[in-house]
């Protein structure tokens, strides 16, 4: 398992494949890529905060949690920090399993986990000023079906 | 002494990323208490307690847990990771 908090890009192509070739027993990797919206042209950047130490904690707790629960072989976490441009890749989640439905569900669980307990928050900087992303709740909620 | 950090619009209101300081607050609320009658910029801050998250020592926690044996406490909005 591997976990990497940064502020530099990464290469989802680079990262897919080393995780795939690296995998023994694995029958499924999913990954998953969440990108920097646009939001229709009106997004110039968008700067991410994050808690040192707490990060890496949380993130580290998750996948344990992850490895208890589904037959994984392999999981890797990539979150960025700092500013971003639109379209590039804020993160990535990769989980390895037997088979397909751990690898899924891993990787759902992680993301919803990502989203509301991992120590980041989001900045949007678009051209009339810059606005601090809210929490939703359905983000919130999605964490009731684990 | 007790390290506390400051996180995304909590930091930009307060002015502050991090800062130490002397406190005989028993529990998070009593902290909150004492540095919201500091100044009116931690009043603000702290003015809606439902929008804030905090940490002790890395660990998510609730405003009535007890800071006994606690380091460091973080204050921010819920997280928008992923």
């Amino acid at each position: 398992m591997r976990l990497s908090v940064q502020s530099d890009a990464f290469s989802l192509g680079a990262e897919s494949e080393a995780f795939a070739a690296a995998v023994p027993g694995a029958g499924a990797v999913v990954t998953f890529t969440g990108l920097v919206r646009d939001n229709g042209g009106a997004l110039a950047a968008m700067e991410i905060e994050h808690y040192p130490g707490m990060t890496e904690r949380a993130i580290g707790a998750m996948m344990d949690q992850a490895r208890a629960r589904w037959a994984l072989v392999d999981a890797l976490v990539i979150h960025r920090h700092g500013r971003l441009k639109a379209g590039e890749a804020i993160m990535m989640v990769a989980t390895a399993a037997p088979h397909r439905a751990d690898a899924f569900a891993a990787a759902e669980f992680l993301m919803d986990y990502l989203k509301s307990r991992a120590p980041f928050w989001k900045k949007e900087i678009g051209a009339d000023g810059a606005e601090w992303v809210a929490a939703k709740d359905e983000d919130e909620a999605a964490l009731t079906r684990w | 002494m007790i390290d506390i950090l400051y996180f995304a619009w909590v930091r930009e209101r307060i002015g502050l990323p991090r800062e130490r300081v002397e406190t005989q607050a028993a529990t998070v609320s009593d902290l909150v208490a004492e540095l919201s009658a500091r100044e009116e910029r931690y009043a603000l801050a702290f003015a809606d307690l439902a929008s804030l998250r905090v940490a002790l020592d890395q660990e998510l926690a609730s405003f009535d847990a007890p800071l006994a044996g606690v380091r460091e406490v973080a204050f921010f909005p819920p997280m928008t990771g992923g």
